[in-house]
């Protein structure tokens, strides 16, 4: 049989971002990918050296547009943890309000593109026009749709009127409403089935070794959530992990569509136990030390090495995101699989390249 | 008479390539959201393609780093002429916040020529549609009338 | 840090990382940085049921680091991108980009380590032919 190594990326009609696969393919059976990184490294990393601490929030934030708000929570919750600040209540509860928005808008856009990749597309367009809700949320809340700015060291730049909340919770509402109308299209649908289940299968045991992150770790039955560690607020709040065992796409997109709703009601928790307080804490002196930080990102597992030398410039700041991790998924998958299908493979972990390569 | 039809065909209904350089995905998922029903960038007759062959747009976004110039100017130097580039975003105009990163070169002028820049960290859809549309002029001016670009 | 730290030797480092997967834990990443003295200083983090476990290893730049691929496939990622980033090598890596995965063959610079030493002895027939120039001075 003919061998053939077929380039899909880094410019390809269904990624928005420039990811390059090297798959070497046998009559129309793939045996062989090798990811090739580095179309979209910037060297963000290196900029603590140049950007003091505090100016390092507005960097760290643009590491990844979609996830960018859960991205500056895991910083300042690192350099807080190393500085002993204490956050006030209220500003647990909005950081916490303003990430779970986050990653209802990011599973949304996930979900378009995942039926935008088998040629689903009119519901690709539904699922984007309730995206649109979550943004204007965002910016009604936060004043910007997609990267926030609301943190910063010691706590949030923004606060919730009364009335702003009574309008969130009826736009939630509608929201949820449309969102389970479609899921009945997403999850029971002939042609999804056909073309999402039993397709790209991570058993448990190899999703566990190969250290897989988030929804995709998740769906592979194992229970693994950062929110379970209890930042912010989310020791407050009611919760339980989303955990599927398929372990195919079909059970990836079913964690994320139910994550999408879990969302829902964390928020609604969250606004129903806010209490009035302070919504920043002064800053004062440099950081000096070490830190681990780890919060859960719309992908997964998201990972902060901070090391801080009592300068105003960190020594080192190291960014682990749940791409990263998941990428070693799609290597395993992917041999064995249709050409046609790899499309769908690959969003089925939800690459972000932006992240994995900071 | 014939060049006229096709010059008010390609203002009428010009097709868009988009090409990530190395962005935050922020400007990216907005152009995206151009497309969807809400802000709806075909009610002006542009179609998304992903062939740079059959693109008359070349949307930009993020900053130009080392490995991607070329695949940046691969894909310019494939589309047929009279194309436009619209540059996105602080980072593709002069390379924003990562400017003083190592693997970064600067903004996207610095490899091809710009026709129109759209300024924003993330650019609104609103500005996007807005530099887009703004740029459909540049194929009405004659081709003595264009600027011309050093590249 | 408020988790364990273990210090171990290079020598030591993939049994007791063997030793470390045996106990169940999941790979989480590697955090690469610059120690004293042209030394670099090698966290390896490890995962089980939310509490964490790091080996701490450090080692001159110029003297490559047993891979731990054989143990965790996972980690040829991050291997690799440290190969890129502080020139530090890693022998008996599965997948090895030759410090291609992120900056083009012709950057000759690892852009964190201060110390250029190790690059040379590593790449002396390379830098003598090409000629070496710096990634970020011609931008901005």
């Amino acid at each position: 049989m003919l061998k053939t190594v077929i380039p899909f990326g880094p410019q390809h009609p269904v990624l928005p971002e420039p990811l390059h696969l090297k798959l070497t393919v046998e009559d129309e059976v793939i045996t062989e990918a090798i990811p090739a990184l580095g179309f979209v490294h910037r060297g963000l990393e290196m900029l603590a050296n140049i950007r003091d601490f505090k100016q390092m929030t507005q960097v760290v934030e643009r590491v990844c547009g979609i996830c960018s708000m859960i991205h500056a929570m895991c910083y300042c919750q690192g350099i807080e943890a190393i500085m002993g600040i204490e956050v006030p209540r209220r500003a647990t509860f909005l950081r916490t309000i303003w990430s779970e928005l986050n990653r209802m808008h990011s599973h949304l856009l996930w979900l378009g593109l995942f039926a935008d990749s088998f040629g689903f597309e009119s519901l690709f367009m539904q699922l984007w026009k309730i995206r649109e809700k979550v943004l204007d949320l965002n910016e009604a809340t936060a004043g910007n749709r997609i990267i926030v700015s609301v943190n910063v060291i010691g706590g949030v730049r923004r606060d919730l009127a009364p009335e702003q909340i009574s309008w969130m919770l009826a736009e939630l509402a509608e929201v949820e409403q449309e969102i389970n109308r479609l899921g009945s299209t997403l999850l029971t649908d002939y042609t999804v089935k056909k073309r999402t289940a039993g397709k790209g299968v991570i058993t448990k045991d190899k999703a566990f070794e190969l250290g897989l992150a988030g929804p995709t770790l998740r769906a592979s039955g194992v229970c693994q959530d950062m929110r379970m560690l209890g930042y912010a607020a989310f020791d407050q709040l009611d919760f339980e992990p989303v955990v599927e065992t398929g372990g195919d796409c079909y059970a990836r997109s079913k964690v994320r569509f139910r994550e999408v709703l879990q969302s829902i009601d964390l928020i609604r928790q969250a606004l129903s136990r806010i209490d009035q307080s302070e919504i920043r804490t002064k800053v004062k002196g440099r950081p000096q030390g070490e830190t681990v930080c780890r919060v859960e990102q719309p992908r997964g597992e998201l990972f902060y090495y901070i090391k801080a030398d009592g300068t105003k410039n960190l020594e080192r700041l190291r960014i682990r995101t749940p791409t990263f991790a998941n990428i070693p998924a799609l290597l395993s998958i992917l041999p064995g699989m249709w050409l046609s299908d790899v499309p769908v493979a690959v969003l089925s972990i939800d690459p972000c390249i932006s992240c994995t390569e900071r | 008479m014939f060049k006229k039809l096709i010059q008010k065909a390609r203002v009428k209904s010009p097709w868009l390539l988009h090409y990530d350089c190395s962005s935050c995905n922020g400007c990216d998922i907005e152009v995206l959201a151009c497309l969807t029903p809400v802000y709806d960038i075909e009610r002006f007759g542009i179609i998304n393609v992903g062939n740079p062959m059959h693109a008359d747009l070349l949307l930009v976004t993020g900053t130009v780093n080392y490995r991607n110039r070329k695949v940046l100017l691969n894909l310019h130097d494939q589309m047929p002429d009279p194309k436009l580039v619209v540059a996105i975003g602080s980072c593709a105009l002069s390379g924003g916040i990562f400017r003083e990163a190592y693997n970064v070169i600067g903004g996207v002028d610095k490899v091809i020529p710009v026709d129109v820049y759209v300024p924003g960290c993330p650019a609104k859809p609103e500005a996007i549609i807005d530099g887009v549309t703004l740029g459909l002029n540049v194929f009405t001016r004659s081709k003595e009338g264009r600027k011309t670009h050093a590249r | 840090m408020r988790d364990e730290v273990i210090s171990v030797d290079p020598d030591n480092l993939v049994g007791a990382v063997a030793k470390i997967k045996v106990e169940g834990y999941r790979f989480v990443t590697l955090s690469c940085m610059q120690g004293d003295e042209n030394m670099v200083v090698v966290l390896y983090h490890f995962d089980k049921d939310l509490v964490l476990k790091h080996l701490r290893v450090s080692v001159p730049a110029d003297r490559a680091l047993p891979s731990i691929t054989p143990v965790y496939f996972a980690a040829f990622l991050v291997e690799n991108e440290i190969q890129d980033l502080f020139g530090l090598r890693f022998s008996g890596l599965a997948v090895d980009y030759e410090r291609t995965l992120y900056l083009e063959g012709d950057v000759k610079v690892t852009p964190f380590c201060r110390y250029t030493v190790a690059k040379m002895n590593a790449d002396k027939a390379k830098m003598l032919s090409a000629s070496a120039d710096l990634p970020g001075t011609g931008g901005s």
